[in-house]
């Protein structure tokens, strides 16, 4: 990846991370530390990989991305907003009674939103038909997922992954947010999905295992997901939830709990230092 | 009431999505491993590339039918009724009626005239659950020709649509020239004296107990009520008005079906009134479908034991 095409990368992150605590901040709710953990994978998402239009929201033949972990809505939206679907300024509305930034996405409210999300384990099936529908239609539209690593407790995601491998949905890509995090501890402690890329191997994925916070392992792995066929193809990231924000680093806290003022403050000094595009 | 010709509704299910097929090529069925008993088998023989079968995953099976709407195909997903609308419940919820995408649910086997399978499978809380889910239209059709016309009008229809089929073969009550409509109720029979709105297979044993209760001197009006939601509001008003007192007769649980939905609207509007025959709060058995609609009460019998309580509180 050229420094060009990284730096730019850096800078949408780390304006998905300011949308984020914004959000939350304004919203004095929310999940920040897994939406700060996959701040990178959606920039490379939105800037690099996905094949979308902003201007035509609905466009039958774009890429999809589902996020089966819907709680990361505010940096989905952030996304989205950075990628120009709506205004940056909307995600201060997050999660109020006036806004259509639900705490959780609505397909039906917010543009670039391809699928309603929030009860874990549901999203990845909804991605699994849009690729079986991809397939039966003989479209080359691509499907993108990010479910989170306690999310894959869910049942549900298994009776996905099991057949989007029987049907060979080369189409579609599963990224595992894998920052070792959940509300009631480390994802061991509570009911360990451990080892994760030998059970979606074991269901008939290719898997590739990656640093979700590294541009050129991202880049690398979405490309083998194209040259992949036959099989769905599960990217395992390893990830540092709430990265991004010193103090909300591997803090199991920061699941679901909002900056104060204060907090907010430090937050917002430290990502506005860190921006790439600031110190250009 | 021509009766001699017996037919159950999830044959007419199977029958209709062929038809619908034939008409339109995005039209997708899929199934959990009941295909041969919810009879979308008939889809699969006629259509093998646009039949999905999900295997025993419901949950996952409504949540691939809704991301597959999302791509422009308009999806039946079928399985019995007990685990459309019971297990899956929550993913049909949240994942198709939620952002409201165009998913028809074919459920099959519903109430206790499932038989000898027993309470596991005898599912009389579906109605409940689905008419609580905002946006969510709820069908129960009473013969055969009348499940057809249920099936074309949900495909007609953007959003999602949950459609209630039976087990067991039912006497035909209605030829070519019935229409249905979503949202409307129909006088099958004019009375003074009560009015029995029926759904399903309640609705033939609704005109066995006005015919017999007339010569007992009760005149009997009888309403089918195949679309549970939306309601046909000005039908119940006019019913109560006209004759002023109810009875509802369904194959569900009494909480929470075409008893409770017939009920609000009374109560808000014209109280009179009103006597629930259905599954009165409790599991059913295993036994032969006949024996069991006798044991619980679902038949003219109890259609009309209960007739007479209405009528004694007017």
């Amino acid at each position: 990846m050229t420094a060009e095409k990284k730096n730019l990368l850096a800078q949408k992150a780390n304006h998905i991370r300011q949308g984020v605590i914004e959000g939350t901040f304004h919203a004095k709710s929310g999940h920040p530390g897994g939406s700060l953990s996959i701040a990178e994978l959606l920039a490379f998402l939105y800037f690099s990989e996905l094949r979308v239009d902003p201007t035509n929201p609905h466009d039958s033949s774009r890429d999809r991305f589902v996020l089966s972990k819907g709680h990361a809505a505010p940096a989905l939206y952030a996304a989205l907003a950075e990628r120009g679907y709506f205004p940056i300024a909307d995600l201060k509305t997050l999660r109020k009674p006036d806004s259509y930034l639900q705490g959780h996405p609505n397909m039906n409210d917010v543009p670039g939103v391809d699928m309603s999300t929030g009860s874990l384990g549901q999203g990845i099936s909804a991605a699994v038909g849009m690729a079986l529908g991809a397939k039966l239609s003989g479209e080359d539209f691509r499907v993108y997922t990010i479910l989170g690593d306690g999310e894959i407790q869910e049942g549900q995601v298994w009776e996905a992954a099991m057949f989007a491998a029987a049907k060979k949905l080369d189409q579609l890509v599963a990224v595992v947010d894998n920052n070792n995090l959940q509300i009631d501890g480390t994802i061991a402690e509570v009911n360990s999905p451990y080892p994760i890329p030998e059970k979606f191997r074991a269901f008939g994925w290719h898997v590739i295992e990656i640093d979700g916070h590294d541009y050129d392992q991202i880049e690398a792995a979405f490309a083998e997901a194209r040259t992949t066929k036959g099989r769905p193809t599960a990217i395992i990231a390893k990830t540092i939830k709430g990265i991004g924000v010193s103090y909300m680093e591997n803090q199991v806290g920061w699941h679901g709990s909002a900056p104060n003022e204060e907090q907010y403050q430090m937050a917002m000094q430290e990502l506005v230092a860190a921006d790439p595009e600031r110190q250009a | 009431m021509a009766d001699l010709v017996k037919i159950a509704t999830r044959d007419a299910y199977g029958k209709a999505l062929v038809e619908l097929g034939e008409k339109n090529d995005r039209i997708i069925v899929m199934d959990a491993d009941l295909a041969a008993a919810t009879k979308t088998g008939m889809f699969k023989k006629a259509f093998p590339e646009r039949f999905i079968d999900a295997g025993i995953a419901e949950g996952n099976m409504m949540g691939i039918a809704a991301g597959l709407s999302t791509a422009g195909y308009t999806v039946f997903a079928s399985s019995f009724a007990m685990f459309a609308a019971g297990r899956a419940f929550e993913q049909v919820r949240n994942s198709i009626g939620y952002p409201h995408l165009n998913v028809k649910i074919g459920a099959t086997h519903a109430g206790i005239s499932v038989g000898e399978d027993g309470a596991s499978h005898q599912c009389c809380e579906d109605i409940a659950l689905m008419r609580s889910i905002p946006g969510m239209r709820v069908l129960n059709p009473a013969d055969a020709v009348e499940a057809r016309q249920c099936v074309l009008a949900a495909a007609e229809t953007e959003g999602p649509v949950y459609m209630r089929f039976g087990r067991l073969a039912v006497p035909v009550l209605f030829d070519s020239s019935y229409q249905f409509q979503i949202g409307r109720g129909v006088y099958l029979r004019e009375g003074t004296d009560v009015t029995i709105i029926a759904t399903g297979l309640l609705v033939g044993a609704a005109l066995e107990a006005a015919e017999r209760l007339n010569g007992e001197g009760i005149s009997a009006a009888v309403i089918n009520m195949a679309s549970i939601k939306p309601i046909d509001r000005e039908i119940i008003v006019d019913a109560a008005k006209k004759t002023g007192c109810l009875v509802t007769a369904e194959e569900h649980n009494i909480i929470g079906g075409l008893g409770s939905a017939v009920t609000e609207i009374v109560c808000e509007t014209v109280p009179v009134p009103v006597c629930r025959c259905g599954v009165e709060d409790v599991f059913g058995h295993s036994g032969p479908a006949q024996k069991l609609l006798e044991l619980y009460g679902l038949n003219a019998d109890g259609i009309m034991s209960k007739v007479k309580i209405a009528t004694s509180l007017k």
